[in-house]
Parts: C-alpha cells; structure tokens; sequence
C-alpha cells in the first residue's frame, strides 16, 4: 500500500533517525513558520529555504527522487492557484506558492519519512498535544492497513461478480453493491471496535489508554534542536532585513 | 462435613443464563467448576453458546445466575480484581493487538492495573521472555506472522499475572508447526486452563477433561477422548445431532 | 479541498488552528458521551473504516466514479461530536502520511471539513431528521457538508490573498455542488443499505433537537462573516454596496485597509497587531457561538 513505503523508510537507520521526535517536530515547526511567514520569495528566500532543505534530505538518508515524488502530492491544488495568480499577472506570488506549498511538503515527508508513526504521534503528544485525539490516530493507523486489505478485498469481489455490462442499470446494480459493500465493511468494523474494546476491558481498561514515556532524550537531540532553530530563525531574520 | 482435603474450586459458575438483544436464549442453566491446576476443554457445535460462556467468566457479558471467582462474587466491585485474576485470549489476535509496538501491547495490562512503568516494562519483558518474543519487542504488530502475533497476545495476557486462562480457539490461523509450539507452550503455564476449541486432538493432548456444549446447555462431561466417541465428534463427522 | 501549507495567511492558519485545538479539546468528553458505549477504539476503528471505505468505486455514470467522503456517513452514525473527532484523525493521518493538507492549516482544514463539515452535515438530520425524511436529511446533509466545506476553504484562501480570478471561483462553487452531489447520494444509498443491516445504526434527531435553532443562528453568524471579509476582497462590488448604504467613509476604510492587499502590507504595519486581531476576531465569534449555544439550551430545557 501507499503507506508501506514512507513506513520502511521510518524504520532504517541514520542521523536523523536517531534523533528524538519531539526534536525532530520541534524544528519542523520552525521551518515551516519560517516558510509561511516570508512575505515575498525572493531568490535569495528559496534558496536559503531549499538548503536547509537539501541539509535535512542528506541527512535523512532517504531517497530523494522518492521524496521529492511523494510531496508532489500537493500539485493538483497548487498548481491551479499558481497558474491562476501567474496568469492574472502576479508571477512573484505564484512562485510564492508553488515554493512555499512544495517545500513544506518535503520538510514534512522528511519527519515522517525518520520518524515511525507512532513515535512521532507520542512525541506530538508529549509536546502537549491533544491526548484523546492522538491516541484516536494512533488506533486508526493501526488499522488502517487491516481494513484496507479487507476493502480491496471486497473491491475484486464484487468486481468478479458485477456487472459487466454499460447502461444505466448496470452501473445502477454497480452502484448498489458498492453501498452494499461499504455497509458490510461497516458492520465488521463495528464489530471488531466492540471486541477490541473487550480485550482492552479484559486486561484492565479503565478509561484511559496507558502509555509508555517516551526515549530519553540525548545530548544529540539537544545538538539537533539548538542547531536546526537557530538555523531557521536565522534565516527568517536575515530575510526579514535583507529584504 | 466439608472434605478438608478437597481443593477451592477457582471458578464456579451455578446457573447461567443468558439472553441476546434480540431475546434468542444463549445460555440455559450453564453449571461449571474449574479446580486448580487443571486444563478444561469447552466442546461443541457453532453457536452453542461456548464464546458466550467464557466472555461471562470476567465480566464482558451480564447473565443471570451466580459466578465466584477465586472466592469472590462476580460484582461491580470485584470487577477489576477479577479481570485482573482471569486472563481472556480472543480468537482473533488482531483484535487484542491494538497497541503501536509488542511492548506497549504487552505493558498494557500492568499499567491499567497501577503498576509503576518501571515495573511494567519488567513485566512485560518478562512475559515476552516466556512466550519467546523478547526480540520482537518493538516491532509494529502488522509485521508479525500469524504464530507470533497469538504468541504476543498471549504474552500480553500474562503480563497481568492472572490465576486463569481463557483460551478461544487458540489454534486458529496456526498451521501444524504453530500448533505444536502453541501446544508446548501452554504445557508449560501452570494456571487452571479453560480452552475453547474445536481442535479435539490439541484438546486431547492438553485438557485433563472437557464438556460439551449443546444449545446453550452442557449436556455431557468427561476426558476429551469419551465425548469425542459419544458425539462423533472427529474430523470426519459429517452432521451432528447429540446422541442420547 | 486539504489546503497545504504556503497558501494561508499567518492570521487566517493560526487563528483558525487555536479555534480547531480547542473545539477539539472541547468535543472529546463528548463524543465519549455520545457513542453509546463510551468507546475509544470504535472512533479509531471507523476512521480507519472511512479510509478503506474509500477505496469503493461509486459509479456515477458517463464513465465517471466517485467514493464517499464520510462526514455525513459518520454523523449519522456516530453522532455529531463523535464524528469530528474521527474526521479530525483523518485529516491528520492524510496530512502527516498521504501529504493530504498541510501541517500548518491542519487547524483550518479541520475546522472546515471535520467542525463546519461535520456540523452541517448534520444540521439537517437535527431538524428534519425523522424516519419519513430520513433520507432526504441525510442527502441534504452530505450536499451541505461538501459545499460548505469548500466555501469555507475558498474563503480563507482569499482572506489570505490568493489570487482567485471569477472564472475559477465559480468553477470551483460549481464541482463543489457537483462533488456534493455525488456525496448525497452515495451517503443515502449506504444508510439505506446499513438500516437493511441493523436499524440501531441510524439515530434519529434525539440528541440535536434541542440546539437546532441555537446552532442555525450561529451558523448564520459565522457565515455571514465569513461572507463580509470575503466579499471585502472584491472592493468594486463593496463600493456599489456601500454607497447604496450609505456607509461612512470611515466605515469603509475600515474594510479596505486591512484586507485589500495582505500579503503586501505586511512588512508595513506590525504583524503582531494582525495576528491579535485575526484571533480577537475568531475569538469574538466563538464565543457567540458558544453563548448563543448555552443560552438556546437552557431556555429549552427550562
């Protein structure tokens, strides 16, 4: 599945692997305030942001043709607003935001692409994220993948039963084994909360979901989160007067 | 005169009754005694109400008719003791592996029951060594196979140190190796045992004697290899109806 | 409809995200209370369900398929509160795993889609939503959702100062009555199918009943502001409007000045002041909302 590759990529190793998640998050943050708050993308802008960028990728270890693939993602709606501004004679603000939308995406794909999901949603959590929502994510990405699997297949059932036939009533009887589908799919993953929740009930389930603390933080982690901040906002602030 | 002698049942369950939402009667007047250190297996068709039964065993499902529970009342209050003394293993172990990683699965257990995270992950680390999952510790429960995700299940139950183990149909999506290692690792425990299955040669190789389940009644008792000749109930039984 | 990151403004995708983080916050106690059995794992397990459930192809005709959305789906289910807390989980699985949305305007696309979605999703089933018009509730409610989701993300998106020429405007009003549409439809067909299932699934209007006006007169509110700063952005149709109304200049100037040209003026004046205004501002119609919330029920309850 799509997930299963930025999933591998979680779970090598590398500089940027290492590093505590709150760190990790805590830098992000950093650019991408950074990116949303300069005003104008002057050349100069991009190419600071795009170095920071490039430094993060190296270090990463991961794939660069990879990422740069995957926060192709945001093109669709980028590139109709960009085009859009372009064209209505603002050329300045489309490359804005194309620059901004596409270089965000990668600073993200780069967390998540070190980071395994769940780490990084307990590291959200300890920053003082919302625990019940997180802790929501956490059973979804969970099974996310389980159910998937059961949806695909339904998807080649019904597409070895259905309909072969064109015309209206086909893609009507197509349409109704589809509800049909999305309802069992319902039903078994009703059923399969209600069970979950009996095994949690069974081993002591009182409410609230226990967790484990999180890695103990390392002097490199200090290192990371000092370095990467102060890279940030220098270069934020150095914007600010340069331009 | 009571028999000094005579074990403290764990389990004793005196006229269980049970009704779905939809008024079908699950259980009709369900008598059991579990002793300990004995391994008792729950036998019979589909739908006869054996799942029902042992879900009722902590707590899960309300009947009517009384449970005790190692001494204590099957209560409100006694609920967290008892949940805590009887250790439940589902069917599917996808469904009892909802934790990011072994470790927070198998640490579960003793966090929900006040233990210091310190303690926990001993337990935990313990339980894993047990079942033979140690190395496996921080691996997403997506990754493991079939035998290792009932091994860690299992790990997650006794990291609760429970007195009891219930076991629904442990031997599902096991293929025969997994079976037998499943087999020797249970031999090893030493809790009273209640083993739902429909497996009756690991039944026979590991229950000390089984009842047999019917329509939510239990309508005969005795070794596995006895209720497996009086039903006919082998691999090759081509209909059942229980003979009389 | 997931706006990334580098299309909003600071005010616009800071503000929307304190007002998201708390609405959220807010919610939990009560979707716990609204799912009947208090569950945690069932707001998980049908987030992952709405996923795979999107993976089934809806044939809509003229070789075209669609998939169903869920905010609807969910809210008739689950109920409202429980509803946005899933829908939020979705929105941020896909902006973390799928680059769906950005990380920054997560809180403005939570507010759109899993808040506002959610709560006009299921507006009409609060008013209307007895078994007779059950599904006529329901298709409205998946219309209103997807429209009124897109409505609000093309409003921020100008708010912010992107450009957005008329053309493409009404292009994006038109597939976003389109894309409802297909929404309303799908949703209809999968309650009907899941009533078939077990009737207990639907709920009925039981537990909105009491704040559907409340909720209507806020709606109208927040809307209607949204309505003013966006049509701020087009100061020729605001100079006919305000001449035949006899604005005062300074009213006037009020609404030009800050909006006009956002992104420009930033340097100018101090981004602070923007920033304390943009949340001052949201804050302001929160609390109306809440207010107006609180005030509705208990004259009802009374």
């Amino acid at each position: 599945m799509h997930q299963a590759e930025l999933d591998e990529w979680s779970r090598r190793d590398g500089p940027l692997h290492r590093r505590d998640a709150r760190a990790k998050l805590l830098v992000l943050l950093a650019y991408l305030v950074a990116l949303a708050t300069v005003n104008t993308v002057t050349p100069l802008a991009a190419a600071g942001f795009a170095a920071l960028l490039g430094l993060a990728v190296a270090l990463s270890r991961l794939p660069a043709g990879g990422l740069a693939w995957r926060a192709a993602a945001v093109a669709p709606f980028v590139v109709v607003f960009t085009v859009a501004s372009w064209v209505a004679g603002e050329p300045a603000r489309a490359m804005a935001l194309l620059l901004r939308s596409y270089l965000s995406a990668v600073a993200v794909l780069i967390v998540v692409g070190t980071t395994p999901l769940p780490l990084l949603l307990k590291g959200i959590e300890h920053l003082g994220g919302p625990r019940f929502l997180i802790t929501v994510v956490q059973i979804l990405y969970r099974y996310l993948f389980v159910l998937s699997e059961q949806a695909q297949h339904m998807r080649l059932a019904a597409a070895s039963r259905g309909a072969a036939g064109k015309g209206w009533q086909a893609n009507r009887a197509r349409f109704k084994a589809a509800a049909g589908a999305v309802a069992v799919l319902f039903a078994r993953s009703y059923a399969r909360a209600q069970t979950i929740h009996r095994a949690m009930l069974a081993r002591g389930y009182q409410g609230v979901l226990p967790s484990l603390r999180a890695n103990r933080w390392q002097a490199a982690d200090w290192a990371f989160l000092t370095v990467g901040l102060l890279l940030c906002v220098s270069l934020r602030l150095a914007l600010e007067y340069a331009g | 005169m009571p028999d000094k002698l005579a074990p403290q049942p764990l389990i004793e369950v005196s006229q269980l009754r049970y009704r779905y939402e939809d008024g079908t009667l699950a259980l009709d007047g369900v008598d059991f005694t579990l002793y300990p250190g004995e391994t008792v297996a729950l036998l019979g068709p589909n739908g006869s109400g054996k799942t029902t039964f042992v879900l009722h065993l902590n707590g899960l499902l309300e009947g009517e008719g009384r449970i005790t529970v190692c001494g204590l009342p099957l209560n409100k209050e006694n609920l967290p003791a008892i949940r805590s003394k009887v250790g439940l293993l589902f069917q599917d172990p996808d469904e009892q592996l909802f934790m990011p990683t072994v470790l927070d699965e198998v640490a579960f257990g003793p966090l929900c029951q006040g233990r210091s995270e310190q303690e926990a992950r001993m337990r935990a680390q313990a339980a894993l060594q047990k079942v033979g999952m140690a190395a496996g510790a921080h691996k997403a429960p997506y990754h493991l196979s079939a035998g290792e995700k009932r091994r860690v299940a299992l790990a997650a139950v006794l990291a609760c140190e429970p007195e009891i183990l219930v076991l629904d149909e442990p031997t599902t999506y096991l293929d025969p190796p997994g079976q037998s290692e499943l087999l020797a690792l249970l031999s090893r425990l030493p809790q009273a045992k209640i083993i739902v299955t429909h497996d009756t040669l690991f039944a026979e190789a590991i229950a000390h004697r089984a009842v047999f389940f019917y329509r939510g009644k239990i309508i005969a008792h005795g070794s596995v290899a006895e209720l497996r000749q009086r039903f006919g109930w082998s691999a090759r039984a081509t209909s059942f109806t229980p003979a009389r | 409809m997931h706006i990334p990151d580098g299309f909003l403004s600071t005010p616009v995708w800071l503000s929307l995200a304190a007002v998201s983080a708390v609405s959220v916050g807010a919610l939990a106690p009560k979707a716990q209370r609204e799912t009947e059995e208090a569950r945690l794992p069932l707001l998980g397990v049908m987030g992952a369900f709405v996923f795979a459930a999107q993976m089934i192809n809806f044939p809509l005709g003229m070789g075209t398929s669609g998939h169903l959305v869920g905010g609807t789906l969910l809210a008739s289910t689950l109920g409202p509160a429980a509803a946005a807390l899933v829908m939020s989980a979705i929105l941020g699985i896909q902006a973390l795993v799928f680059q769906d949305g950005g990380v920054l305007a997560l809180g403005a696309n939570v507010f759109n889609m899993a808040l506002a979605g959610v709560f006009a999703g299921y507006l009409p089933l609060a008013l209307w939503g007895d078994r007779r018009y059950r599904s006529a509730a329901v298709a409205c409610g998946g219309l209103l959702s997807v429209c009124v989701s897109g409505a609000l993300a093309l409003a921020e998106l100008i708010i912010s100062g992107v450009r957005v020429p008329t053309a493409l405007l009404w292009l994006s009003v038109l597939l976003f009555l389109i894309n409802g549409l297909a929404e309303a439809v799908i949703t209809v067909a999968v309650v009907r199918a899941l009533a078939r299932l077990n009737v207990a699934w639907v709920r009925g209007p039981a537990l909105g009943a009491r704040r559907a006006p409340a909720a209507l007169g806020a709606a109208a509110v927040v809307l209607s502001m949204a309505g003013v700063m966006v049509a701020s952005q087009y100061p020729d149709v605001l100079e006919s409007f305000a001449d035949r109304a006899g604005l005062a200049a300074r009213a006037k100037a009020l609404f030009e000045t800050p909006f006009a040209d956002y992104q420009a003026s930033w340097f100018g004046e101090s981004w602070w002041a923007k920033v304390v205004a943009g949340l001052l501002g949201v804050a302001l119609i929160y609390a109306l909302l809440v207010g107006v919330t609180r005030m509705a029920g208990r004259r009802r309850s009374k």
